[in-house]
C-alpha cells in the first residue's frame, strides 16, 4: 500500500519547529501535536508527490538505524493518525494541490 | 499547550507576538489607550520581512490587533502571507466592516480565532462607549457572519463603569449566537502615561460581584479563597510570560514586553527581531525578575495568586511594584487587602498627622474619608 501512498501537507494547519522539534495546530479542531524528530522530518520531507515509501527509505533509513518495513509501517500509522485530523492529506495518487479546503470544521 | 510554552521558555523562544498592524480605528472608545493618528506605519513589505523574521525565531501564535485592522488596506494581503508562513494567526477587530464577503475572506485564510469586542447587548450603551452610532448591530451582524462560517468568534467585553451592569446581558448574547464570551475588568492608562482612562475602572462593588458570579469563575469559594505568603518555589516564579515566550510590536516597528508594558526595547527598523529579543538590556532586565525580586509583592499574602501585571507596575512607575489595580482585584477577590493598600493607608494616615499639626483636623475629616483606600 505504502508504495503508492502519497502525502502532503494541509494548508490548514499551523506549524512551528522548535528546538528540532514540529509543534502542529490542527486549524479544524485546534488540537496541538508535537512530532519527534523522525516525525518533523517526514513532515518536512511530504510533498505530494513522491510517496512515502520512498520518503522513508531515502530519508528516514538512511539516517536513522532502522529496518524499512519496520519504518514505512511506523510512517503510515504516523501519517494516518494525522490525516484524521486534518493535518495531513493522503491519497493513492500524486496531490497536485495541496490546499486543502481551510477554516474550522464545528 | 503548557507544555509548548515550557519548552519555549526553556529554549528562550517568543512563542507569542502580539503585532498592531495600525493604530487608526474607526470607533473611538471611550477606554482606549491608543493615539489614533498615523505616525508612519510599517509598509506591506516592512511588515512582510518582519513576519519572515517572526518566522524564522519560532513564534508559533500571532495576533494581529490594531486600531482597526482592516482599516490597513493591505490588510488580506498581510493575512495571507502571515497564513502561508504557517503561523496560528488570531485575530482581533471591532469587525463592523466585516460583512459577508469579509468573513468568507478570513475563513479560507484560516485563521485560529476572531476576537470582537462587545461592550453591552443595549445598542444605547456600546453606541455610547464606541462612539459610533449603530456599531453594535454591525458587530453583531459580523459575528453572525463568521459564526456561520465554521469561525471561531470571541466574544471580548471590557468591564468599565458605564457598562458594569451589562455583562450578563453580552453573555446571553453569546450563548444565543453560539459563541464564547471573555470578560476583562482592567482599564489600561494610555500608552502616553496618561491614567485618566482609569477613571472608568469599576469600583471594588462591581470587582466583588464578578468575583462572585459562579457563571464567571466557576467555584467561587476556591476563586475567592485566601493563600499564604509565596513560599520558596513562589519566589523563583516569573512574573508572567511578557518578554519570556512572548512580546509586543506596534505599527511603527518598536518591540515591547507587552501591549500593556510599553518599555521601548527596540525597533525593528533599525535592528533585527532575533537580535532585540536575545540582547535587548531592557528585555533581559525584565526576564530577571522573579517575585522574589518585588518589594513589596513578595511580602503579600496575594503574592503567589495575585494576577500582578509588571506592564500596569511599570506604567505606575516601577516595575518591580506592585500595581494597584491588581491590588484592587486581589482585595476584591478575598476581602484581604495586598500589602501594597496596606501601607498606602499608613503612609496616607500619616500625611494626616503630620498636617493635622498645623490645619484644622475637623476641616481634614472628609478628605481623609474620600482618600482613604
Amino acid at each position: 500500500m505504502s508504495q503508492h501512498l502519497y502525502v502532503s501537507r494541509s494548508s490548514a494547519v499551523a506549524a512551528r519547529k522548535l528546538g528540532g522539534e514540529m509543534m502542529i495546530m490542527s486549524g479544524r479542531d485546534s488540537t496541538l501535536f508535537t512530532l519527534d524528530e523522525v516525525a518533523t522530518l517526514i513532515w518536512e520531507s511530504v510533498n505530494g508527490l513522491v510517496t512515502l515509501d520512498e520518503i522513508v527509505r531515502r530519508r528516514i533509513c538512511a539516517e536513522f538505524d532502522v529496518e524499512p518495513a519496520t519504518a514505512v509501517r511506523d510512517a503510515e500509522t504516523m501519517v494516518e493518525a494525522l490525516a484524521q485530523h486534518g493535518i495531513l492529506l493522503i491519497s493513492s495518487e500524486p496531490i497536485l494541490n495541496s490546499n486543502a479546503p481551510a477554516g474550522r470544521a464545528k | 499547550m503548557q507544555e509548548m510554552a515550557s519548552k519555549a521558555l526553556k529554549l528562550g523562544a517568543p512563542l507569542n507576538v502580539h503585532l498592531d498592524v495600525t493604530y487608526r480605528c474607526n470607533e473611538r472608545c471611550v477606554h482606549c489607550y491608543l493615539d489614533h493618528e498615523d505616525h508612519g506605519e510599517m509598509t506591506t513589505r516592512e511588515i512582510k520581512d518582519l513576519l519572515d523574521q517572526l518566522a524564522s525565531a519560532g513564534v508559533f501564535f500571532l495576533t494581529l490587533s490594531g486600531g482597526e485592522i482592516l482599516l490597513r488596506k493591505d490588510f488580506f494581503e498581510i493575512l495571507a502571507y502571515a497564513r502561508e508562513l504557517t503561523f496560528c494567526v488570531k485575530l482581533k477587530t471591532n469587525a463592523i466592516m466585516i460583512r459577508r464577503r469579509e468573513a468568507q475572506r478570513i475563513r479560507a485564510f484560516g485563521v485560529e480565532s476572531i476576537q470582537v469586542s462587545i461592550y453591552s447587548h443595549r445598542p444605547e450603551v456600546h453606541d455610547a462607549i464606541t462612539k459610533v452610532k449603530g456599531s453594535l448591530e454591525r458587530s453583531l451582524n459580523a459575528i453572525r457572519f463568521l459564526n456561520s462560517y465554521g469561525l471561531k468568534v470571541i466574544i471580548a467585553n471590557v468591564l468599565m463603569v458605564q457598562n458594569r451592569q451589562d455583562y450578563p446581558g453580552v453573555r446571553a448574547l453569546a450563548a444565543e449566537i453560539g459563541v464564547e464570551c471573555t470578560l476583562d475588568p482592567t482599564i489600561t492608562p494610555k500608552m502616553d502615561g496618561d491614567r485618566s482612562v482609569l477613571n472608568l475602572n469599576v469600583d471594588r462593588l462591581a470587582l466583588e460581584q464578578v468575583f462572585r458570579d459562579q457563571s464567571l469563575v466557576g467555584n467561587v469559594a476556591e476563586f475567592c479563597a485566601t493563600s499564604q505568603k509565596p513560599d520558596d518555589d513562589a519566589m523563583e516564579s516569573l512574573p508572567c510570560s511578557a518578554g519570556h515566550t512572548s512580546c509586543y510590536i506596534s505599527p511603527y516597528g518598536d518591540v515591547y514586553p507587552c501591549v500593556q508594558f510599553p518599555l521601548p526595547s527596540g525597533n525593528i527598523r533599525s535592528q533585527k527581531f532575533i537580535d532585540i529579543w536575545r540582547n535587548s538590556t531592557q528585555l533581559t532586565e525584565v526576564r530577571s525578575i522573579r517575585l522574589g525580586d518585588l518589594p513589596s509583592c513578595s511580602k503579600c499574602v496575594h503574592g503567589s495568586t495575585c494576577t500582578r501585571c509588571p506592564g500596569l507596575a511599570y506604567m505606575e512607575g516601577n516595575m518591580r511594584g506592585p500595581s494597584v489595580q491588581d491590588c484592587e482585584k486581589s482585595f476584591a477577590r478575598t476581602g484581604i487587602p495586598s500589602e501594597n493598600l496596606l501601607s498606602r493607608k499608613a503612609s496616607r494616615s500619616s500625611l494626616v498627622h503630620i498636617e493635622q499639626l498645623g490645619v484644622n483636623g475637623a476641616e481634614l475629616g472628609p478628605v481623609v474619608g474620600q482618600r482613604a483606600c
